[in-house]
């Protein structure tokens, strides 16, 4: 793009951001703080995001970009166009295709392989703020690997309620020391994050934290012995693909309570669907 | 009905801008506002977006202004995303505001002083009528008499405070510069505990409404420090800068700043005698509610470095300072309309099966309070 440098951010600012990220891969799910830049689109849209896609982004790869799931929602298409106008890489919407995948809210069903990268927007990288909203108080915290706190809440959901009552932002131990938020994935993607086979940083751009799990690490969700951690999904099959084991949204379709489940993450879906697999309500349109 | 996934955002997007393009023109039988009216009419605009988008260039925030249809924080972070992607050259060397000639001086604290008390383009005396005169489309102004007076030599009152030891000196309590480089932070991230210069830059590009809250708050007894209006100052400097290749200063232009030195009552400490002290505002342009709200803010935060109690918002430097931001408050506030349907359909099962638990575990109770 004329006037500006490949994938907007000038180099000096490239390296800072790349020297923030190997520390954060040499330190796994430790927020590293870093200069995070002024860019063309909000806080709380995807800046950190944008920020380490630019960093680690090269002419040769190919880019894919979804929210909640899906390639067609409007920030997806915000951020998608902004590095083909920026850096005129190659995008897709196929999960096996990308090399690198921007995210908000999903880990893609299709499971990632070493050559890809997956790169988290984060809106609030610190799992503890809720609990202590002072960043000084929380760095102390992480320092002395203090999750007390953590563990409480989790205790008192479970005397309360009898369960954990976190479905989504719910909080993960990495490599066995820094307490982390996977961001606001599902309760339901945490599994994959466990020894997954892809890099995944994450970037907080209103935060101006960066953080990362290299492939292969322990990615644990907190839980007890008597409690463990169980994933929420709706239940039932997707009703486009049949899907049986994907993350499920819940559309409506009138107002007399009519609810139709489909997958979230659109990719997926449409491939089983290329593959012949067929949903109640396809099979539905089918008679009709 | 059957089920169409929502496509087409590209083209909504499209769309949408379009729509917004011709909203922003406007009725096309009335001229399109120019540049140079924006600046020369519109100027306290200019100089609100100039602050707060953290740059100094006046067609740029005009440009600004009438690409975001007068939304200020919208200008605002037009100017910052665009100021982002400049060079950073350097530091200037510290603006010497007592050499400033002063189109405007205000001090509450002494009925008179040297250089005099000018009121310069002020709304404070007007009375806040509606100017119907003003609709006409060229309306007749007038020529000010401007005093010689204001040209002679216009000494700091805080000069004249200090002269007596009434005033801490510059130097105290971290107060003065570092003699290292001052902090940034457009380059570096926020970290605590943040030194007066980050605080005092956080301020002056931080959101003049939260600002005023702020200070409002601490007069009425939310963190109180007994503020005096020392000296109020608005001008046009110069700014120099000092290349290291060349060991000498070169002039690169005049801004126009509106400074405020407050003056607040201290009991004393341990180590310190009672005396005044200092709240410090400056801020681009003409824009003195921002800098005498900065000021009080800005001395309200020292509350922990004087010795005194931290209870008010305030004086807590991390509420201040993570939240004085209208482009992070804006974009993350703003944020809440992206989607969120993958969270909210994973709230949704959570509650329903929470439900589902507190029925069965009522049932029971019930149960074993018949029996």
């Amino acid at each position: 793009m004329k006037g500006y440098n490949f994938a907007y951010l000038d180099e000096q600012t490239k390296r800072m951001i790349r020297r923030a990220l190997l520390k954060a891969v040499a330190i796994p799910g430790h927020q590293v703080p870093f200069g995070s830049r002024e860019m063309p689109l909000p806080y709380g849209w995807g800046t950190g995001g944008i920020q380490v896609t630019a960093s680690i982004l090269g002419p040769d790869d190919v880019l894919k970009v979804i929210d909640q799931g899906a390639d067609d929602t409007t920030n997806a298409v915000s951020i998608r166009r902004f590095f083909a106008r920026t850096a005129g890489v190659a995008t897709t919407t196929h999960t096996a295709e990308a090399t690198v995948i921007q995210t908000r809210h999903r880990i893609p069903e299709t499971p990632l392989r070493e050559d890809q990268i997956i790169v988290y927007q984060v809106p609030q990288p610190e799992p503890l703020f809720r609990l202590e909203p002072s960043r000084v108080e929380t760095r102390r915290m992480h320092a002395l690997a203090d999750y007390g706190l953590m563990h409480v809440k989790l205790y008192e959901d479970i005397a309360r309620h009898g369960q954990i009552s976190i479905s989504y932002d719910y909080p993960v131990l990495v490599n066995g020391r820094y307490l982390m938020s996977p961001s606001p994935i599902p309760a339901f993607d945490n599994p994959k994050m466990d020894g997954m086979a892809a890099l995944q940083l994450f970037g907080a751009g209103r935060e101006k934290r960066i953080y990362a799990i290299p492939p292969w690490t322990q990615v644990r969700s907190l839980d007890f012995d008597d409690h463990p951690f169980r994933a929420i999904n709706a239940p039932g099959n997707c009703g486009l693909c049949g899907a049986s084991d994907s993350y499920l949204d819940e559309v409506v379709t009138d107002d007399k309570g009519g609810r139709l489940f489909v997958c979230s993450d659109t990719d997926h879906c449409a491939e089983r669907r290329a593959a012949g697999h067929i949903g109640a309500e396809g099979l539905r349109d089918a008679v009709e | 009905m059957a089920y169409v996934a929502v496509k087409g955002g590209e083209r909504a997007i499209d769309n949408a801008h379009a729509w917004l393009d011709g909203e922003r023109r406007g009725n096309p039988a009335t001229p399109a506002v120019s540049l140079s009216q924006i600046e020369g009419q519109l100027g306290r605009a200019v100089d609100r977006v100039m602050g707060e988008g953290s740059l100094y260039d006046r067609t740029l925030a005009a440009l600004a202004i009438k690409q975001s249809q007068g939304d200020l924080i919208e200008a605002a972070f037009l100017l910052r995303a665009y100021r982002t992607t400049l060079p950073r050259f350097g530091y200037s060397r510290p603006l010497d505001t007592a050499e400033m000639p002063a189109q405007r001086r205000i001090s509450a604290v002494f009925k008179d002083l040297p250089g005099g008390q000018i009121l310069g383009p002020t709304y404070d005396y007007t009375h806040r009528l509606l100017d119907f005169g003003l609709a006409e489309a060229d309306p007749a102004t007038r020529e000010p008499a401007l005093a010689a007076a204001m040209d002679g030599p216009m000494p700091r009152v805080h000069d004249i405070l200090s002269q007596e030891g009434l005033l801490e000196p510059d130097d105290q309590n971290g107060s003065a510069p570092s003699p290292a480089e001052p902090g940034d932070l457009t380059r570096q991230p926020l970290l605590f505990p943040a030194g007066r210069d980050v605080r005092l830059q956080a301020l002056a590009r931080g959101d003049e409404g939260f600002l005023l809250g702020l200070g409002y708050s601490t007069q009425r007894g939310y963190g109180g420090s007994h503020p005096f209006a020392g000296e109020i100052r608005m001008g046009e400097v110069t700014v120099e800068i000092e290349p290291p290749e060349l060991g000498f200063a070169i002039d690169i232009g005049d801004i126009v700043v509106t400074e405020c030195q407050m003056v607040n009552q201290f009991k004393g400490s341990k180590t310190a005698p009672p005396q005044f002290t200092r709240g410090y505002g400056l801020v681009f342009g003409f824009s003195e509610r921002k800098a005498m709200a900065m000021a009080l803010v800005d001395r309200a935060m020292r509350a922990a470095e004087l010795g005194e109690d931290v209870t008010a918002p305030a004086q807590d430097i991390e509420f201040v300072l993570y939240h004085s931001d209208n482009i992070e408050a804006t974009g993350f506030v703003e944020h809440l309309k992206l989607p969120h349907y993958v969270d909210f359909q994973s709230e949704l099962q959570n509650v329903r099966r929470m439900r589902a638990e507190h029925a069965r575990s009522h049932a029971e109770h019930a149960q074993e309070a018949a029996e």
